[in-house]
């Protein structure tokens, strides 16, 4: 087990609010700079507008929230340029090829070109593609496409890169592909946020929050949340947090 | 700027990809151009005439075959019932009734005025207004004619006669097809520029893509002129194209200056593109802009003055016209190519469009939200 130290997400009493709804409910919590932090809950118990507002997409209702040290109210710019996202909607163009998607997004993080072309050139070696360079994305298959859509997410090198259930709709040998690379971003010193309702991949993470109708009860590492509840893996963790609902 | 490059790099790529793309680009100008200018012409032409001729005299009947020798009449039928006639200008088989008297030629011989009945279907009050203005110009043809003579026969004096001499300026020919084309080109650059751009835009939400680009550090600017740019590009592309059909296939007058038509639709693009991009900044769904679009547009071109003199509308509606930009191109369009009027005669129309192109586009930048 590493140790973290450093804080690189705060959130306290984030709350959201649509209308009379209330999908982040005083939200607090911290992400330590470097680690793995898993992001649980059941569909609608609220992740995916959590993880909008740290990226600067949707404004919070109150709270204060800082993400890599800027505030999500005023310096949302700044957060941007140092956070990867990608999001639970397949997001890539599908009438662009490999290397086009590759270019666009280097080029909107105002990468060099040199640097474009060698991350495109790692990233699809790393992934096996290299034949597929010039294929439109329409024609490659969903996991690929997955893997694709992280390694953009992180290719200008972000301080965290923001993952929006990544393995939605993926068979599990890409899954377990999928977290090898979560693995190794976060061996490279990027935080990794990352949300999910599979509860076998909370066991991957260095620590874990668990949200429940807006709410997080219960948050720790997964080893200490087995202890607490007795029980022998996360998913039971889960129901029995559910249940007391 | 390198970040617009990048965009319009993109914007390129998925345009060309685009299978349906080319043939809208040069199939649709082609058939607006070889089908529109022939269709919206206001000139008439076989109108169907019934011909009542109670005198069946000599008079009568060249004045009948007079009719029957014009391109613009058809005789469908003569009778002697005005009740038969009237039926079929009722049942639409004739929009015109000649109702010829029966002392129609003594009476023009003897007094040298006579009067010939003229009934017409008014439904459509233009037709209406031209139907009777054919009829008339013919009938005082032909009545001119038996005047002179018969002055020669009765006492040779010649009597004073007023010539009117009407020359039409800038169109000599009156040539309905000349006239149309300037506006049939502002009808393409339009819908290529205005509905392609908003599309566009409003594709990317559908998609999904943009909540992808909301999360770069990408600037407002840069993203709309990366939207924007391209179709600018291909709508000034459209022009050229558009005016090279009516050069080769209509043989259009160049009178003005080109690099001013071309600077006005420059402009003109920008305004339009801004309210196509404005609009798509609110709608959510491609089927919303179409229709929102659509809106705009339809407006616009009926008040333009496209089909109709703008000179014939009431007041209010010539007051709107001010910020209908399709109005002021048509103008500029028509002025430049038929009577070779420059900038210095477009100064306020280049000052009016200005205003509306930064108008829209600031409200197109305003109105795009990266963070909800």
């Amino acid at each position: 087990m590493r140790n973290y130290t450093e804080n690189i997400i705060e959130a306290e009493n984030l709350v959201k609010k649509f209308g009379d709804f209330t999908a982040n409910d005083r939200l607090n919590f911290q992400v330590k700079k470097g680690e793995i932090f898993g992001f649980l809950g059941a569909n609608g118990a609220g992740k995916t507008t959590a993880i909008k507002i740290l990226c600067g997409l949707w404004l919070p209702t109150s709270g204060n929230i800082k993400v890599a040290g800027f505030d999500v109210y005023k310096q949302r710019e700044k957060i941007k340029r140092n956070i990867g996202y990608m999001s639970q909607k397949f997001s890539l163009y599908e009438d662009l090829t490999v290397k086009e998607n590759f270019r666009f997004y280097g080029g909107i993080y105002r990468m060099r070109s040199g640097d474009i072309r060698e991350k495109t050139g790692f990233f699809l070696k790393k992934l096996d593609l290299e034949k597929s360079g010039d294929t439109v994305l329409s024609s490659i298959p969903l996991g690929w496409k997955q893997k694709l859509a992280f390694s953009i997410a992180i290719m200008h090198d972000p301080k965290i890169v923001f993952l929006d259930e990544p393995t939605g709709g993926v068979d599990p040998v890409t899954r377990r592909q999928f977290w090898d690379m979560i693995y190794e971003t976060a061996h490279n010193g990027i935080t990794v946020f990352v949300t999910t309702h599979y509860m076998d991949e909370a066991e991957y993470c260095d620590r874990v929050s668990i949200m429940v109708d807006g709410k997080i009860e219960a948050l720790d590492t997964p080893g200490n949340l087995k202890e607490k509840f007795r029980v022998e893996s996360m998913n039971e963790v889960f129901i029995k947090l559910a249940r007391k609902k | 700027m390198r970040t617009i490059l990048f965009i319009l790099q993109k914007e390129f790529i998925q345009i060309f990809r685009n299978k349906t793309m080319l043939p809208i680009i040069f199939i649709m100008p082609l058939v607006q151009m070889l089908v529109l200018v022939y269709t919206a012409t206001l000139e008439m032409k076989n109108i169907e005439v019934v011909v009542v001729d109670r005198d069946l005299s000599q008079t009568s009947r060249e004045l009948t075959a007079k009719f029957d020798g014009s391109e613009f009449f058809i005789i469908r039928g003569s009778t002697f019932d005005l009740k038969e006639a009237e039926d079929m200008l009722r049942e639409n088989k004739a929009d015109l009734i000649i109702n010829i008297p029966d002392d129609f030629e003594r009476q023009l011989f003897r007094e040298g005025n006579v009067k010939v009945q003229l009934q017409i279907n008014a439904i459509n009050a233009t037709a209406a207004g031209l139907t009777n203005a054919y009829a008339t110009s013919i009938i005082a043809d032909f009545n001119r004619h038996i005047i002179t003579e018969s002055i020669n026969m009765v006492k040779p004096v010649q009597m004073k006669k007023i010539n009117v001499a009407s020359s039409f300026w800038y169109n000599p020919e009156l040539n309905y097809k000349i006239y149309m084309l300037p506006g049939i080109l502002v009808i393409l650059v339009t819908i290529i520029g205005m509905f392609l751009t908003a599309l566009n835009l409003v594709r990317e939400k559908e998609m999904g893509t943009i909540e992808q680009i909301n999360v770069t550090p990408i600037k407002k600017y840069q993203f709309i002129a990366g939207k924007l740019i391209p179709f600018w590009i291909i709508a000034l592309f459209e022009l050229a194209f558009g005016l090279t059909i009516g050069k080769v296939i209509f043989d259009i007058p160049m009178e003005g200056n080109l690099l001013v038509l071309f600077a006005f639709a420059a402009i003109y693009l920008l305004a339009m593109l801004g309210l196509g991009l404005f609009i798509s900044t609110f709608s959510s769904t491609q089927q919303q802009v179409m229709f929102i679009a659509f809106f705009f547009f339809l407006t616009f071109v009926m008040m333009s003055g496209i089909f109709t003199p703008v000179e014939s509308m009431p007041e209010w509606a010539q007051k709107v016209n001010v910020v209908n930009p399709f109005a002021y191109f048509i103008k500029v369009n028509r002025m430049n190519l038929l009577k070779g009027s420059g900038f210095w005669d477009f100064r306020q129309e280049f000052l009016a469009l200005g205003i509306y192109a930064i108008a829209a586009l600031s409200l197109a930048v305003w109105k795009y939200r990266k963070v909800v």
